[in-house]
């Protein structure tokens, strides 16, 4: 019981600290701009930090451990594909976006296409993954804060959904930012304290950890599993595929980069992101194996079979009550501020794309701009608390799978083609995310997800008792390449021709497009002239 | 229409045909690099044993490929940026170009 009120107390310190953040914040919260964007004010270091927070969620901290503790090198899969797919951002995604977003992602879309259907069907993708997300970290905080307090399932629910509404409607992006880099301090601090209590049980040489595990474990753990069979192979691969190419169409991670004001501070921001997320991947299989080397492969599996609560279980082994409440703490402080963001991400595209720009043709006043976002934060929060609470038998990994797949196969093709392809046009794009949308949740239900027969493997728990039609856990492998192949016959097949849309003033010329995109030149008239006078007394 | 020559103007600038070159010539080998060495990884793993064998102490192949892709995003990650960096004077030069032309052309 005693343990139980210091959890309180470290959690209550963080509630505190992360209201008085919103307190501050939501002087700046004064109109849409700070709300969707923070104005786009943010610093690099400060939005890197804030990409870290949003990225590093309970399925990275608490969830890799655990799939590292139980299964061993295929845990570390995650770890890989959550880091690479930060060059995908780098390379192809972050930096036309910045140049031609503004608030969420179906403005860089509309930058080029002047077509409500693209800006809803964005709209509709953007709920969905954020969505599918939010209900993933509410049921794992649930889950979690019942077996850390004892409270139940629908209370740490209620309460954590009351939180980040609270955190968004009154802070807007300010406070989220904010909650986010004080969340990835937290994060890191923990998560590096962990591992060197870990280290020091062996020499501080990550070798000797790794000969531990290979002689109290066994060297299977220390390798992938076994080739066996083409279905779990290519499951392996379409896993992968949706790991490294899902980020790139992740929403919240997405506006991240709206936040800064150009595209040199959306590369810094990443340079930082990524050195902090790739320390912290780095870290994951000293905490997995460190787990289940010290803790017990069969206790953590006995707390909670997808081994989620390895962490926190290696922390009170190694560092007491104080040091079990305290990282508890920080997996806390990780799901608010990852549902933050999230509801961030949803809000803004239900107010700004879907209440402002469709419905509203664009005509809508700032002031009723800024109380539909604010209104739509709520209902989107108390959608997905409503959500959650029937979910409780779902499984994390499962719909966070879901929004990486979705997000591969319904955002990412229709983003890169928007940049690189000149006959793109309006039907190709809402033909291609309809497509990825609907193929990745179709196969997903249709999985052994879903579909799990009648006693599946653990972690997953018994849903449907009907055996699998799609072989694969992942549909990535499928959804994307029929994403794009959406987006590809739309445009041959449905549409006018990219020459007939610009002439009616469905879409922008691409020349525009790819000016744009590579020089985040806006208004081009004003930029030309600000240059001109600048000219002359350069040169001589 | 107007507002479209003057994007085809910038478009036609040496600069912007400078940056996007340099852009190509970098992202195009780099993204195909990564995706191939990314993809390495899960294939063997999946359908061969190669990764299997331990090379350094208790470290098998596996983990050491997997060591290989963070060394991987991080120095591709600083060649770009520091590239990149480079290419925002090309902007610059467009613009100051793209206006020259049309003071030139007025």
């Amino acid at each position: 019981m005693s343990d139980q009120v210091i959890a309180i107390i470290f959690f209550v310190a963080i509630i505190a600290l992360t209201l008085g953040i919103t307190a501050w914040a939501s002087r700046q919260n004064k109109d849409t701009s700070h709300h969707y964007v923070a104005g786009g004010e943010i610093k690099g270091w400060q939005n890197g930090l804030a990409i870290s927070g949003d990225y590093l969620s309970a399925a990275s901290f608490l969830g890799i451990a655990g799939a590292i503790a139980l299964t061993g090198f295929s845990g570390f899969y995650l770890s890989i594909g959550f880091l690479v797919a930060y060059l995908v951002v780098l390379l192809l995604v972050a930096e036309p976006l910045r140049n031609m977003g503004k608030y969420t992602l179906a403005d860089m879309l509309a930058s080029r296409f002047n077509a409500s259907s693209v800006r809803s069907v964005s709209a509709l993708s953007t709920i969905t993954i954020s969505m599918f997300y939010m209900i993933a970290q509410l049921n794992g905080s649930g889950a979690l804060i019942g077996l850390l307090l004892g409270l139940p399932y629908w209370f740490s629910v209620i309460v954590i959904g009351i939180l980040m509404t609270v955190y968004v409607v009154a802070g807007g992006m300010v406070a989220t930012t904010w909650i986010q880099i004080i969340k990835a301090l937290l994060l890191i601090a923990g998560t590096l304290t962990l591992s060197i209590l870990v280290l020091a049980r062996y020499g501080f040489n990550p070798l000797e950890l790794f000969a531990a595990v290979e002689n109290d474990i066994g060297r299977e753990a220390l390798a992938p599993p076994p080739p066996s069979g083409l279905t779990a192979g290519l499951d392996v691969i379409s896993l992968n595929i949706a790991l490294v190419l899902g980020t790139a169409g992740l929403p919240h991670i997405l506006i991240r980069f709206l936040t800064v004001p150009d595209a040199k501070t959306a590369r810094s921001s990443i340079v930082t992101a990524t050195w902090i997320i790739g320390l912290f991947y780095l870290l994951t299989p000293i905490l997995g194996y460190g787990a289940a080397l010290i803790v017990g492969q069969d206790a953590i599996a006995n707390a909670n079979a997808a081994g989620n609560l390895a962490a926190p279980q290696l922390a009170e082994v190694l560092g007491g009550p104080i040091f079990f409440a305290f990282i508890s703490a920080v997996a806390f402080s990780t799901i608010v501020a990852v549902v933050a963001g999230l509801v961030v991400a949803a809000s803004s595209a239900f107010a700004h794309d879907f209440y402002t720009n469709v419905i509203r043709g664009g005509q809508a006043t700032e002031q009723e701009q800024f109380r539909a976002a604010r209104y739509a934060a709520i209902g989107i929060s108390v959608a997905a608390i409503l959500l959650a609470l029937p979910a409780e038998s779902f499984n994390v990994a499962f719909l966070v799978a879901l929004a990486f797949a979705v997000a591969a196969s319904a955002n990412v093709p229709v983003i890169l083609l928007t940049i690189f392809w000149p006959r793109f046009n309006t039907v190709g794009a809402v033909t291609g995310m309809l497509v990825g949308l609907i193929s990745a949740v179709v196969l997903v239900l249709l999985s052994p997800n879903v579909l799990t027969g009648p006693n599946p493997e653990p972690p997953l728990t018994p849903i449907i008792p009907i055996d699998a039609i799609f072989p694969l856990t992942s549909p990535a492998l499928v959804s994307v390449p029929l994403g794009f192949l959406g987006c590809y016959l739309g445009t041959i097949f449905g549409g006018r021709g990219a020459e007939r849309e610009r002439e009616q003033g469905l879409q922008v010329s691409y020349d525009e497009i790819r000016v744009r995109a590579n020089t985040g030149i806006t208004n081009i008239e004003q930029e030309i002239q600000a240059a001109a006078p600048a000219e002359e007394p350069r040169t001589t | 229409m107007e507002r479209q020559d003057e994007w085809v103007r910038v478009e036609r600038t040496q600069a912007f045909k400078d940056l996007v070159a340099r852009k190509k010539g970098f992202i195009i080998p780099a993204t195909i690099f990564f995706f191939v060495f990314y993809f390495g990884l899960p294939i063997l793993a999946a359908f061969t044993t190669v990764l299997n064998v331990k090379v350094l102490g208790p470290l098998t192949l596996a983990y050491v490929y997997a060591f290989a892709q963070f060394a991987m995003t991080w120095i591709l990650m600083h060649l770009y940026v520091s590239r990149a960096n480079r290419w925002d004077d090309l902007v610059d030069q467009a613009r100051r170009e793209a206006a020259g032309e049309a003071e030139g052309a007025s």
